[in-house]
């Protein structure tokens, strides 16, 4: 890719935490919380993609919407462009978000079917008083044009397209702002093999015309590695793991990272058959009572006393390359 | 070679909608031996599932039907026997595993009891024979504390142990067969990766033979021996899999193991990606159903659907063009 590598900070993120109330009784006393993203920490550059990966439940979409504060963060900074969000409200606040969008992962739920496609696609042009009339119909044709559809598709209802028509439909709606950031929640994933080709192109695509900065949200651990620049693994609500791709994908340090690499079936019986695979025992710890000490302990096959004691700092070993982990020297 | 355990010969099942019929499998035939483990590939909406519902006669009726074709297990057609036939075959020598297993237990009985059912049922077990079966099902799947667990509810376990039940259940009366339909694709990566494993194991310990449904490429390279491509109702190619993975030649496999990046991936240039979109099948396709998204194309393949033939020992392909070279065959 031809980016320029200036590692200029988009996006801060400062131990991000974002806690939801459990409430019960008749009084509807709090009982606890869960503990969705519970202190994470990383820097977004401008131009690049960060991959953010982990399994169901870790947080990922969650530090995704708490970034555009479509949550209220519990605690921690969220500094884009120099401004933290978190204290931003109201006017201030909504001109901001111009500037960042998001891309949702069902592209079935995420489209109003009340809506024609030129209506999904021109609203935030019309909410944000930046266009009306004739002059969002021109920009909603010439978006349309640019994600890879008939602009005269306009005039149609999202039940008219299949899935990966609708997610180039919810593209088209994350540009009409012209923002500099996009968080991508798992746009793939709801697709089919040869459609998320397709958009995953697409993406890379409009990422060269507007120099866009992209914050990638998957599971989907082989398609991460082709489209980021850097990746962050996520466990927990905590991240265990933040580096370069290839340095993470060549070379995973912390032990959840392996085992996570090592599960992902490769689409060639050679390569298959000749890795070595360290396959997890049991599941993913509630939210609610995260395990003391490093997270990951009650499943790591390498956890010793220590881990059961402390949180494991998440620091940088080698250049670029982070990892939360008492073992890692 | 061993004994062929199923045939299944020219199954033709179409939908009943309001636009019209649906043709989802056109004729499709396969066998499975003993002991095998085969791949269905393809994309949602190819037939994969269909196919091996019909066989089952699983397919709701109306709107579904079965219009042709044998399904041949030890010399007797599935298709012609009565409903107390087909009932003892099912759940008895051959088995099934779904891929939701949130929707595919029942939520208000316990485990224990919906592992207990099919051994009464079948098997003609009493209550207690049934019980320590029951038991002793969920330790070969790896569920610790079996018995005391057997009381608990569906919502009570993982969504992994949730399908290791259900593959428990499978496992129940001992089957000769065993289909897996997408039985990974609703788990995370670590879990797939458990899951993938425990049936290998009980693969080798029990000698039954697995059609493995999957839309994940990666998932038939790690379990399969031989593998079925399909597209638009039809089987587009059939090979063991490492000729599958080393000369795929229908261009729409081709299409499918270029458009996945892979997690070791060393290159990332931009996804090689099929254009367009999967047909709908209100017609019996007269000519190449994937001719419309082939950059191979000729003449020919919009008048004429190309059958299955050999290419090479135990390799067989629906295409008119030899890809190597681009001209027809």
């Amino acid at each position: 890719m031809t980016t320029i590598n200036n590692n200029e900070v988009l996006l801060r993120v400062e131990d991000l935490k974002m806690h939801f109330p459990i409430f019960r009784g008749v009084l509807q006393r709090q009982v606890g919380a869960v503990h969705a993203v519970d202190g994470i920490s990383f820097d977004v550059h401008r131009g690049e993609t960060l991959g953010l990966v982990g399994e169901s439940g870790c947080g990922k979409s969650t530090t995704g919407r708490a970034i555009l504060q479509l949550y209220k963060p519990t605690a921690g900074k969220v500094i884009f462009e120099d401004t933290n969000l978190i204290t931003l409200k109201g006017e201030d606040m909504r001109n901001m978000r111009r500037k960042m969008q998001m891309i949702f992962q069902d592209p079935y739920a995420s489209l109003n079917p009340r809506m024609t496609v030129g209506e999904i696609v021109g609203e935030p042009l019309v909410v944000h008083n930046i266009a009306s009339g004739k002059e969002v119909q021109d920009r909603v044709a010439h978006l349309l044009d640019t994600v890879g559809l008939n602009p005269a598709f306009s005039t149609r209802y999202p039940h008219e397209f299949s899935g990966g028509q609708r997610q180039r439909v919810g593209v088209a709606r994350a540009l009409a702002l012209q923002p500099s950031f996009i968080i991508c929640d798992e746009p793939i994933s709801a697709l089919d093999v040869s459609i998320q080709a397709q958009v995953v192109n697409l993406l890379e695509e409009l990422q060269e015309q507007f120099n866009l900065t992209y914050l990638f949200i998957a599971h989907d651990l082989s398609m991460v590695r082709h489209i980021s620049k850097r990746v962050a693994v996520m466990y927990l609500g905590v991240a265990v793991e933040l580096a370069g791709r290839d340095d993470l994908y060549i070379e995973p340090l912390h032990p959840y990272t392996q085992a996570l690499l090592s599960a992902v079936p490769i689409p060639d019986p050679i390569a298959d058959a000749s890795r070595k695979r360290v396959i997890l025992e049991g599941d993913v710890p509630s939210p609610v009572n995260p395990p003391s000490g490093c997270r990951f302990r009650t499943r790591c096959p390498i956890a010793e006393k220590l881990c059961a004691e402390s949180r494991p700092e998440f620091r940088e070993v080698k250049s670029g390359h982070f990892v939360a982990c008492h073992l890692v020297k | 070679m061993s004994d062929v355990l199923l045939e299944i010969k020219g199954i033709e099942t179409q939908f009943k909608t309001p636009d019209g019929y649906v043709h989802a499998v056109n004729g499709v035939s396969f066998d499975l031996k003993e002991g095998e483990t085969l791949g269905v590939v393809g994309e949602s909406g190819c037939g994969k599932s269909v196919t091996m519902l019909s066989a089952l006669r699983l397919i709701p009726s109306p709107p579904g039907k079965t219009v042709a074709g044998e399904a041949l297990f030890a010399g007797k057609d599935l298709l012609k026997m009565t409903n107390e036939e087909i009932r003892h075959v099912r759940g008895g020598q051959i088995a099934m595993v779904f891929q939701d297993p949130m929707t595919s237990l029942n939520p208000v009985l316990t485990i224990g009891k919906q592992i207990e059912e099919p051994l009464m049922l079948h098997l003609g077990m009493t209550k207690q024979q049934a019980q320590n079966r029951a038991a002793e099902l969920l330790a070969m799947v790896g569920i610790p504390n079996a018995k005391d667990r057997l009381k608990d509810y569906p919502h009570q376990y993982s969504g992994g142990m949730r399908q290791r039940v259900m593959i428990a259940m499978a496992l129940s009366c001992n089957p000769q067969i065993l289909i897996a339909d997408e039985p990974t694709t609703a788990l995370d990566v670590t879990i797939q990766a458990q899951i993938m494993d425990l049936v290998k194991r009980l693969r080798d310990e029990l000698g039954m033979a697995i059609i493995w449904i999957t839309h994940d490429l990666g998932v038939v390279a790690g379990l399969a021996k031989r593998v079925l491509v399909m597209y638009g109702g039809f089987i587009i190619e059939e090979s063991t899999v490492t000729d599958l993975f080393a000369n795929p030649s229908h261009p729409y496999t081709i299409g499918l193991i270029g458009s996945l990046p892979r997690v070791d991936e060393k290159e990332h240039g931009r996804l090689y990606s099929i254009e367009g979109q999967p047909p709908v099948l209100y017609q019996k396709p007269l000519a190449c159903p994937f001719a419309p998204r082939c950059k191979w194309a000729m003449e020919k393949c919009w008048k004429e659907n190309p059958i299955l033939e050999s290419v090479s020992e135990g390799h067989r392909v629906a295409c008119w063009v030899d890809v190597k070279t681009g001209r027809p065959r």
